[in-house]
């Protein structure tokens, strides 16, 4: 090609120009606590923006206290929500008991919120079979290989098409590292490819462990990954708990009437640790970056929403935060008497039929458990 | 009855289960029109429909990712990876997730998942398509490794997989595809999951096989006759479980032993048959445990391979060796 003379394509403005979609993520409550969009907040009662308050406190108070518990050794693996609670109760809340979740691990409070009990999610976290095992059967175990969710979500979705069921869709968390997945494009395109019900989400807390999101890829937002798959997806103010609600509602509406799959990404932040095993952020972050994200807490908004609207006080906060802390204890308590594990039992649980060799390893630990 | 090849007699197994149970799903890649790069499923979706037989797109993974959300609404999923090579594309969601995933629920959740997947050497495949990736598999808790040496068990196993409810690891020898004809029945039958079989009956040494080596170790026997040399030969069948009573009735009536795989010897099935037999039946040995594994490199480019894989030639010989120990 001639030297200055016009190329027949021109990236650098294809660039520029493929994040346009994504200028101005999906809010309705602003950071300083102002109504941008009134008439989405008049859709809501009173009562209903008081329950989203109760929500958010009851999982910020689960966090802390599931943090306390942790200090005190009662727990095993457990990843902090705090700062994700507008992405989590906004979220969850938009979906029915008769869609099928697939959690990762952050995802102990949405889990509880579709149909398992608090002291399921500890005994989980304390390394239970029973934290498996959940009343509203609609629901898969926290994913620990981040990724895999993504795949099966979409088979979960292709099964709720095949069965005809009407009114039910598959929803699935990852966080910004899991984008980066293999198996997050993989699960996205089948879902895409079978025109499946499911609705997709990635919390961008903004880490992954303590990779911040602009390692993970060039790419401007993560919602925009989507559209290479051929599936809608939008950018959501994460610590907007009306905006998150509204989008999920819309996205579920979408994809349970049959139009495909939708990925939404909520822009919400990680205040603590990767998880209660201790890794350190200040050696990966500063409170410069920090703070900006803390002063856009989602309590501290919708609190001032509230006391605005003068349906919200913080007594009845207090209050109510001393009520969950009893609950989570006492929740700790059942966790804490549910009954011994059986290696034996792990053995008949590990093939439908045990095999020959299963079979007398079971004989052998029943003789060593009735000792 | 009719002769049927090894291919048609899988091809008839899954016509059987997909007439039998309406939850039954037939998936993976070219699969539907094409019917599968071997023609596995051939006319399969004309009969029964987009629905129940159909093509993913070209991703190992999320066909796994697809057969677990399917069990998980009550499906019986049959996906095929196209070739075991591509296998290491879903290892997660066979290893990490599909095996364990019954456990994982406390045993209240079936994965009545079928992996069918084309192995075996000998036919000149890009890299890849041939190796014996057994020994990755069988080393799982939770899944079920089968693979067949015959037409008659390929049907039978092929039914019998897909109608378990634990998760099975269906390994179809590519090389007995189209090489191998038998007698099968056109009506329904099984085959157990975790049997071998006495293919051969025999008194002087027990040969233990499983796929196309089974085929070798037969040649050896007959070629071992002449010389009065009466050779008894298992084909295990299933890979996991392993069927040791079968093995060390064997061994206690012959005292003496031969193991063959065409998978490379490192950590194998044999390591684990001849462990088995050393840690049950020693005193019942005249003989040391005798080996013939491929040897331990990269599985070979594809014009070499025969110089590579073992062969009756070299089963023979390990077994003249064996019984004139």
């Amino acid at each position: 090609m001639a030297n200055g003379s016009k190329q027949i394509v021109d990236f650098a403005k294809i660039k520029a120009t493929m994040a346009d979609p994504y200028k101005h993520p999906v809010q309705v409550i602003d950071r300083e606590g102002k109504v941008v969009d009134p008439d989405t907040l008049a859709k809501y009662s009173d009562d209903q923006l008081v329950d989203f308050m109760k929500k958010m406190v009851w999982e910020r108070t689960l966090h802390e206290q599931t943090m306390n518990f942790s200090r005190q050794g009662r727990l095993g693996f457990y990843a902090p929500t705090a700062g994700e609670e507008a992405s989590e109760m906004g979220s969850v809340t938009a979906f029915k008991q008769q869609d099928f979740l697939l959690p990762a691990y952050r995802d102990l409070p949405q889990m509880i919120q579709h149909g398992t009990t608090v002291a399921k999610g500890f005994l989980w976290s304390k390394g239970h079979v029973e934290g498996n095992q959940h009343e509203n059967p609609n629901m898969l175990f926290p994913q620990i290989i981040i990724g895999a969710q993504y795949v099966e979500t979409a088979g979960v979705a292709l099964g709720i098409k095949k069965n005809g069921d009407e009114d039910r869709v598959a929803f699935v968390y990852t966080g910004d590292g899991g984008t980066s997945q293999g198996d997050w494009y993989e699960g996205v395109n089948f879902a895409s490819a079978f025109q499946a019900p499911a609705v997709f989400f990635v919390q961008n807390n903004g880490w992954a462990i303590s990779v911040p999101r602009y390692k993970q890829t060039a790419a401007e937002t993560l919602a925009q990954k989507a559209v290479a798959m051929g599936v809608p997806s939008v950018q959501v103010d994460g610590m907007d708990i009306v905006a998150v609600h509204e989008v999920s509602e819309a996205a579920r509406e979408y994809a349970a009437a049959g139009n495909g799959p939708v990925v939404i990404e909520t822009l919400t932040y990680r205040y603590g640790a990767h998880s209660s095993a201790g890794d350190d952020p200040s050696r990966y972050r500063t409170d410069e970056e920090t703070k900006p994200w803390f002063d856009a807490d989602p309590l501290i908004r919708m609190r001032k929403v509230l006391t605005d609207k003068g349906v919200w006080s913080q007594d009845q906060e207090d209050k109510l935060v001393d009520e969950y802390k009893d609950e989570f204890k006492e929740a700790m308590k059942e966790a804490e008497a549910a009954p011994a594990q059986k290696v034996s039992d792990f053995l008949k649980w590990t093939y439908n039929v045990p095999t020959p060799a299963v079979k007398k390893q079971i004989a052998e630990f029943e003789a060593k458990e009735s000792k | 009855m009719a002769k049927m090849t090894y291919i048609k007699a899988i091809t008839s197994g899954l016509d059987q289960v997909l007439k039998d149970d309406p939850k039954t799903l037939i998936f993976g890649e070219d699969v539907g029109k094409n019917g599968g790069v071997f023609r596995t499923t051939v006319d399969l979706q004309d009969k029964y429909g987009e629905d129940r037989v159909f093509d993913t797109p070209l991703a190992e993974s999320g066909i796994l990712g697809l057969a677990i959300g399917l069990s998980l609404t009550g499906w019986r999923p049959i996906p095929e990876i196209q070739f075991m090579g591509f296998t290491f594309e879903a290892m997660d969601g066979i290893v990490g997730q599909l095996a364990r995933d019954h456990y994982r629920f406390g045993g209240q959740k079936n994965f009545p998942v079928t992996v069918r997947t084309p192995f075996g050497g000998g036919t000149h495949t890009a890299e890849m398509h041939a190796d014996n990736l057994e020994n990755y598999f069988v080393s799982t808790p939770g899944l079920r490794v089968v693979t067949p040496a015959n037409p008659y068990d390929a049907k039978g196993l092929v039914i019998s997989a897909v109608e378990s409810d634990d998760p099975v690891l269906f390994m179809e020898n590519l090389k007995l595809y189209r090489s191998m004809k038998d007698e099968v029945p056109d009506e329904k039958y099984t085959v157990p999951l975790d049997t071998a079989k006495v293919v051969r009956e025999g008194t002087d040494v027990t040969i233990v096989a499983y796929s196309a080596e089974v085929n070798e170790s037969l040649a050896a026997a007959d070629a071992l006759a002449k010389d009065n040399i009466s050779a008894e030969v298992i084909d295990l069948r299933s890979l996991s479980p392993i069927d040791t009573d079968t093995v060390f009735a064997s061994v206690d009536k012959t005292h003496k032993v031969v193991i063959v795989q065409e998978a490379q010897r490192m950590a194998g099935v044999g390591a684990v048959v001849a462990s088995d037999i050393a840690e049950e039946k020693i005193m019942s040995l005249d003989a040391p445990i005798g080996r013939v594994a491929a040897p331990d490199s990269v599985y070979p480019f594809a014009q070499a391979e025969n110089d590579w894989i073992p062969n009756a030639d070299d089963i023979e010989a390990k077994v003249r060796e064996i019984v004139n120990y």
